[in-house]
């Protein structure tokens, strides 16, 4: 199921990349998305363990780009705020914090998330716990790090992966 | 439609001066790869969604798109990589920083051992 998901996937990008229906283009399509599935089949993402194809996930997933684009933003100008200001405020420090979310892909997106949003860089995930750069410490309290870090997208992230 | 292309491209190529700006005044690799990823990332996208704008929905516009997806997923991926790497090879925090859990911790080891 997933070599199938992952080979349509593959495929569609080739159609879109090469943006014709011309046969040799899709034969050869065809030829490299199994191509490509074959190399990457140790390291293909997993199936949700429940219900993979339900609404509410993909639901969740349209409210997740907004948000994330959101942040996104902010990272953006509190980066311009620091870089452009004569001083350059930062308080920088690698905090360590806990999540709840359980499989790989999930971890994954949290990280990427988290590191494109403001004033944190994921260093490394070694379990259920986080290693982040953060470029304002302004708290020494974990459980007010976690909070501040890591909810603003576990909840929805929870939603759509597991 | 190519206006609103050309307003994305210019506030693009804005954010990505401010990732260059900070490349150049934070003191060390990890605030540094802060700058580098969020600015440069957001910035590259805008282009690529302005290009988009600006061609409409054709070979290169979608092309576009399809870039910028794949930048979102990539570049933090990689500043994660280049982070983890600089400090499991000894590359120390700015002196200002005010604390390094990841030291502490020997990289993660204690945690692997109590797994």
């Amino acid at each position: 199921m997933k070599i199938f998901v992952t080979y349509l996937a593959a495929f569609v990008v080739w159609l879109l990349l090469t943006w014709s229906l011309d046969p040799q283009e899709v034969l050869a399509g065809l030829a490299v998305a199994a191509l490509s599935t074959y190399l990457t089949r140790d390291i293909l993402v997993e199936l949700p363990p429940s219900r993979p194809f339900h609404p509410k996930r993909y639901i969740w997933f349209l409210y997740y780009i907004p948000v994330f684009f959101w942040h996104m933003l902010r990272a953006n100008l509190d980066v311009a705020y620091r870089v452009l200001h004569p001083e350059v405020p930062i308080r920088p420090g690698i905090v360590k914090v806990r999540t709840n979310l359980k499989r790989e892909i999930s971890k994954t997106m949290l990280a990427n998330s988290i590191t494109l949003t403001p004033g944190t860089l994921t260093v490394d995930v070694v379990g259920d716990f986080l290693y982040v750069h953060w470029i304002n410490v302004s708290t020494h309290d974990p459980e007010e790090q976690t909070r501040i870090i890591v909810s603003r997208f576990e909840r929805i992230l929870k939603e759509v992966f597991e | 439609m190519s206006e609103i292309g050309l307003v994305l491209i210019s506030v693009g190529v804005v954010f990505d001066l401010f990732g260059c700006i900070g490349l150049v005044r934070l003191p060390d690799i990890y605030n540094r790869l802060q700058a580098a990823t969020k600015c440069v990332t957001l910035g590259t996208c805008m282009i690529l969604i302005g290009v988009a704008f600006y061609t409409g929905l054709d070979a290169i516009g979608v092309k576009a798109i399809i870039c910028a997806v794949f930048i979102l997923l990539t570049s933090p991926t990689g500043a994660h990589a280049l982070a983890r790497g600089s400090h499991r090879s000894g590359v120390p925090l700015w002196e200002g920083s005010v604390g390094d859990k990841y030291r502490e911790d020997k990289e993660g080891g204690e945690v692997h051992e109590e797994a």
